[in-house]
């Protein structure tokens, strides 16, 4: 089934075939390099794509931010829905917080304000960044805040207290998606995080095990 | 890199007047600035095989710690590390190491390179009649790069890693345990690992690809390539697509980890379930990248012993073609615990069973092949039928942990090690010892003894069942992995998993006794020495092939079948 080609090419002939081989290949070799290239870029590129993805859809617990004029045009329900409040700050930050209501029995469709209390129990100023997320996460895209602390950083001075609102509502819509029929509660969870000063946020090296 | 490619094809036409001496460069330049395929592929070889002696050293090192409930020697093993008085944290963790060096080192230095780099380089080239990789340098590169990311790899076990020492995340590097979890340089020396490797990996995914689409000889269309090719094209796509993807997420963990940036950290935005998105979409192509050159060998095999073409070659081709492109997205079903919505979950779990589909072809048309056909039951066939059973065994679970309900229950439990183990440890590396037996005495000239090899299939393969079948009752009983000790009611089948490990073990002493055999006292082999089924090209050269083959190139008949 094979067989070797009789070498009758002339020598300029085969000369000429092998730059053009060598021409191709680079090219497909460029062509390779370049795909290459795109993923990585598409791996990057990932990251906001990711934010705008889970901002959109409510994925991973991702709540949604209103404005005022979409909260005003929102119908008011006569179902309730049951909040639960939850807040924790990150592992050794110095700060007490927590909510001022367990929970909170809201109208569907109707604004409600929550508080959360937080004190500074160290010697220094400290600010922090609120980070947030809802269980079920099937209903994060139907809650709706239209004023929250977590928006801002907070700077809290040496032992100072502050009451922290949210101003919320959750939307109708929640009643007709089939994925949330059996939600009677939404947990509300927040942790406070000290906002990175600098390289605060650098893993520290000098502290290793072993 | 494009340009030293010219250089070597130009000395392929000044050899070809003197081509009768088969000369070789001196000792040094031809091991260490090879650019030679089956010289680097050779290499390759070597260094998966003592790559895998080294990650299954590891796992008889987790085998015997868990042949009995309790942590009875990790306190040892932490001392070999190099740690004084270990405390039980830093004894604990040396099994996350183990665990985390036997995975990478299995993935990315035994299966890949033995696979791609091995049995790619060697019989590419041949099989599709070309003298040699299009970028024979860059093929060299690729090699001493996977070289340095092992030694990067064997590095970080020795300095601290959070709790102890080394890198303990696991072969997935999730974050935040690999970033805020785990301080020190050890999880930095893994990283640096995979981006070597993977770097060497992608350039040779370009050789590859190259190679394939522009030096096949006259007559070798793309529909007439053995499957061995098709298998190595289609693997080359996916590692081109998915592994930059794999550098750019360990490239953030690395900012993460020392620059202060906050990809995969809530605190600043980020998100750690972005990291698993990013790690799935490269690691679920990746266990294609191990298993699709594994098809290809055993396609090569089952055709050869059944002394007849593949049954249904394009569907075969096309099938793998599949396999990768779908391959592509389904990586959520590594992530059904993350929390996703049932609709994302009904997704990916309809998306994975479908690669059921083009699996099946395969494994029918293997069946459909032997159907009728004149077998002859030579250890490399042997070898490949143990491969079609621990396959379709291991295909088949995983199409139970397809669905997203049911992976609820099975998920990080040791159902899922013993899927992944039956694909992988017994799938992909029984096709490399099929692969081995079928292609050593062309590569190295000498015949094996077909009887040690033989003893070695069986006692191989009664080992890995006994090590992997048990896990399957665990899982179902609901232990967990990743844990060194376990409840007394799960000792019994962890006990005969560990009896079955040695039993494992034995069977490679018979494959290194077997290959000291061949160079000690084998035959010679024959060109062909498979007889009349072998139709490919490597078959027309001699055994071993010439140091530059094909200098005139072969002209494939249109009548010749595959």
């Amino acid at each position: 089934m094979v067989q070797a080609a009789a070498s009758e090419a002339a020598p300029s002939e085969a000369a000429a075939s092998l730059t053009e081989g060598r021409r191709s290949n680079r090219r497909v070799g460029l062509i390779a390099l370049s795909m290459a290239l795109l993923m990585l870029g598409l791996g990057y590129a990932s990251v906001p794509l990711y934010r705008i993805f889970c901002q959109v859809t409510g994925y991973g617990g991702t709540t949604q931010r209103a404005d005022e004029t979409k909260a005003a045009g929102v119908q008011v329900t006569d179902r309730t829905m049951s909040i639960r409040f939850d807040a924790n700050v990150e592992r050794g930050m110095p700060w007490q917080f927590k909510p001022l209501q367990r929970t909170d029995t809201v109208t569907i469709g109707e604004r409600d304000m929550a508080l959360f209390w937080a004190k500074n129990d160290s010697d220094k100023v400290i600010t922090g960044t609120a980070s947030f997320n809802v269980e079920p996460e099937q209903a994060a895209r139907y809650f709706n805040k239209i004023q929250c602390f977590c928006f801002t950083e907070q700077t809290l001075q040496p032992g100072e207290a502050v009451k922290m609102p949210v101003i919320y509502y959750v939307d109708p819509a929640i009643l007709n998606d089939p994925d949330n029929k059996d939600v009677e509660q939404i947990t509300l969870s927040y942790t406070f995080h000290v906002t990175s000063v600098s390289d605060a946020k650098t893993l520290d090296h000098s502290r290793t095990g072993g | 890199m494009a340009t030293t490619a010219p250089e070597h094809f130009q000395g392929h036409v000044d050899h070809h007047g003197h081509a009768d001496h088969d000369h070789k460069p001196s000792f040094f330049a031809r091991w260490f600035m090879s650019t030679n395929h089956k010289d680097i592929g050779t290499m390759y070889l070597i260094f998966a095989i003592i790559a895998g002696i080294i990650g299954g050293l590891f796992s008889g090192m987790m085998r015997v710690e868990l042949a009995e409930p309790g942590i009875q020697y990790l306190d040892i093993f932490a001392r070999w590390f190099g740690a004084t008085n270990p405390d039980f944290n830093s004894t604990l963790h040396v099994w996350n190491v183990l665990i985390t060096a036997h995975g990478l080192i299995m993935v990315f230095f035994m299966v890949m390179p033995a696979m791609i780099g091995g049995f790619g380089n060697w019989f590419v080239p041949l099989m599709i009649g070309a003298p040699d990789m299009a970028f024979p340098r860059m093929n060299n590169i690729s090699f001493w790069l996977t070289v340095a990311g092992f030694i990067s790899l064997l590095c970080s076990a020795f300095v601290p890693g959070g709790t102890g020492l080394g890198a303990g995340t696991g072969w997935t590097v999730y974050a935040p345990l690999s970033t805020s979890g785990s301080p020190g340089p050890a999880v930095d020396f893994g990283i640096f690992a995979l981006h070597l490797s993977g770097a060497g990996s992608i350039m040779g995914a370009i050789n590859f690809i190259t190679t394939i689409f522009n030096m096949r000889a006259p007559g070798m269309t793309m529909h007439k390539m053995p499957l061995f090719v098709w298998s190595m094209l289609v693997t080359a796509f996916l590692l081109l697509l998915s592994l930059p993807v794999l550098a750019a997420a360990i490239t953030m963990l690395l900012t993460d980890r020392n620059f202060g940036t906050t990809f995969f950290d809530p605190s600043g935005g980020g998100d750690p379930v972005l990291y698993q998105h990013l790690f799935w979409f490269f690691g679920h192509p990746e266990v294609y990248i191990m298993i699709l050159p594994g098809f290809g060998i055993i396609s090569q095999i089952v055709s050869t012993f059944s002394k007849k073409p593949v049954f249904g070659y394009l569907g075969m081709a096309y099938a793998m073609v599949a396999i990768g492109v779908v391959g592509f997205i389904v990586w959520a079903h590594h992530m059904y615990a993350t929390g996703m919505s049932v609709n994302t979950k009904m997704y990916f779990t309809a998306a994975t069973m479908v690669i059921a589909v083009p699996t099946g072809v395969k494994i029918f048309s293997w069946i459909a092949t032997m159907w009728g056909g004149s077998l002859e039951f030579k250890s490399p066939m042997v070898w490949a039928l143990g491969f079609i059973f621990l396959f379709t065994v291991g295909g088949v679970t995983g199409v139970v942990l397809a669905n997203g309900g049911v992976d609820d229950v099975l998920h990080d439990t040791y159902y899922v090690v013993a899927h992944f183990h039956y694909v992988l440890s017994l799938g992909a590396v029984t096709a490399l010892f099929a692969g081995f037996y079928y292609w050593f005495p062309k590569m190295s000239g000498r015949m094996h003894s077909e009887f040690l090899a033989h003893v070695h299939f069986w006692i191989f393969f009664v080992g890995v069942n006994m090590i992997f079948f048990p896990m399957h009752f665990l899982g179902l009983q609901g232990m967990p992995r990743r844990y060194p000790d376990y409840a007394e009611a799960y000792q019994h089948w962890n006990h005969v998993a560990t009896i079955g490990y040695m039993v494992m073990a034995s069977s490679l002493v018979i494959w290194f006794i077997n290959i000291a055999y061949a160079f000690l006292a084998g035959r010679k082999a024959e060109d062909s020495y498979w007889g009349e089924g072998a139709t490919t090209l490597e078959w027309t050269l001699t055994s071993p092939p010439p140091f530059h083959q094909f200098e005139t190139l072969p002209v494939i008949e249109e009548a010749a079948h595959h």
